[in-house]
């Protein structure tokens, strides 16, 4: 398990899984509701899934601004998820909340905590040692 | 317009030249966009936000003066005014008027690869009949065709001995990308050795029993004596060929087309597995 990382505040992010029932919609209302009313800067998404589909560069944009803690799914899909969009997430530097299996309060303890506990699965930290993607985004876009 | 072309998205901007809105309509304005689909940043000096690319973008704020403080729009920017009730129809013609990507125009259902534990073994390509899968320069396994996977069908990865495959909208672990235990291993590989015991293609044995299936629908004179008969048989054979969804059984090809399909895909898997590198022991 890796160790809590002093260092520059992370940058926050709500994926809203906007295009499926998986993710508890009262979990998802309590975090956006305390983001808002936080009064810190925060990046909110509709749904990371179709960003990856599409390869959207605003992935890359997310994954190279240094530490980030992700309010979203499961740690090991968004690995692959970014990975998928060639936007690789940092390894040593990305805390993953999962809203799909923890709560509301959980979520936001570790959101708004100061420290960052990267926890996305080791293994290949980017994608030096999987394919870069050469696939075409997907064509389902008007 | 072309598919790379960049999403819109919505700055809400509360610093300088601008005064701040309170939390109950940053929240209205948040939920409003992100239901629409668009990307939201939510801007301020505590925290790094992550920098800005080409994307365009359109800020809005309540503005001090009757123009934003950093001047005109410019080819990539427009603003706008932070009203909960209107911001998303602001967006809406920004959107238009840059010509950007109609968000949620589909259902994004597409297997992700976790590349940590992808053997690169070619059971997925050779699985598929839809040709999602294919190989890069360098023969391995990659997601080429996203849009062509059956919404809701999450096969694929019931055939990846590694647990390798994930649909991270699924229901359930691991498929949903959570943590793969060994019990899910020895699971998906029992799934495989069941597959064999029936015949040892999977898909034979659904199209033989979407075609019987078919062919007792034929038979059937009152249509909503068929319909009910269709969806009790497919509610049936959903459940035998576990979650796979019934339009995508009875959306599988003639028997000669499988079997011309298969044959190509396993082509292309033998190939990409030819060309790999000798494993050592």
């Amino acid at each position: 398990m890796s160790q809590s990382t002093p260092g520059p505040q992370p940058a926050l992010l709500y994926c809203h899984c906007q295009y499926a029932q998986v993710v508890s919609p009262e979990v998802k209302a309590a975090v956006l509701k305390k983001l808002c009313e936080s009064n810190l800067p925060f990046e909110a998404v509709p749904d990371l899934c179709e960003l990856s589909a599409r390869r959207d560069p605003s992935l890359k944009r997310l994954a190279s601004a240094g530490p980030v803690k992700i309010a979203a799914c499961f740690p090991r899909a968004l690995k692959w998820l970014f990975a998928a969009a060639n936007a690789p997430l940092p390894l040593g530097a990305t805390e993953v909340l999962n809203m799909r299996n923890q709560s509301a309060n959980e979520v936001l303890a570790s959101l708004f905590s100061a420290e960052l506990r990267p926890n996305l699965p080791e293994g290949k930290v980017t994608l030096a040692d999987a394919p870069v993607s050469s696939a075409a985004p997907t064509a389902n876009q008007p | 317009m072309a598919l790379l072309d960049l999403p819109l998205r919505v700055v809400l901007y509360e610093g300088s030249g601008a005064v701040s809105v309170d939390a109950d309509s940053r929240l209205a304005a948040v939920n409003a966009l992100l239901e629409r689909g668009f990307a939201v940043t939510r801007a301020g000096s505590e925290r790094p936000l992550a920098p800005a690319d080409a994307t365009p973008l359109l800020v809005v704020g309540r503005w001090q003066e009757e123009v934003p403080p950093t001047g005109e729009a410019t080819a990539k920017i427009r603003w706008g005014s932070l009203d909960p009730t209107t911001v998303a129809d602001q967006a809406e013609a920004a959107r238009a008027e840059f010509s950007a990507p109609t968000p949620g125009a589909w259902r994004p259902w597409f297997p992700v690869i976790d590349y940590d534990r992808c053997t690169n073994c070619m059971q997925c390509l050779s699985f598929c009949l839809f040709g999602v899968y294919g190989v890069d320069d360098g023969k391995r396994i990659q997601v080429q065709n996203n849009d062509n996977c059956k919404t809701n069908c999450p096969a694929c990865s019931r055939v990846c001995p590694e647990a390798a495959i994930m649909f991270p909208k699924y229901k359930a672990g691991p498929i949903n990308g959570d943590v793969v235990s060994d019990s899910d291993l020895n699971r998906e590989k029992m799934k495989i050795d069941i597959s064999a015991l029936l015949g040892g293609d999977v898909y034979s044995l659904l199209r033989d029993r979407s075609e019987r299936a078919r062919s007792r629908f034929g038979k059937e004179r009152d249509s909503d004596k068929a319909l009910a008969e269709r969806q009790k048989c497919l509610t049936k054979l959903a459940a035998l060929a576990g979650d796979i969804p019934p339009e995508v059984l009875m959306s599988l090809p003639s028997p000669e087309e499988i079997s011309r399909k298969a044959a190509e895909a396993a082509a292309k898997a033998e190939a990409a597995l030819a060309a790999q590198p000798p494993q050592t022991a």
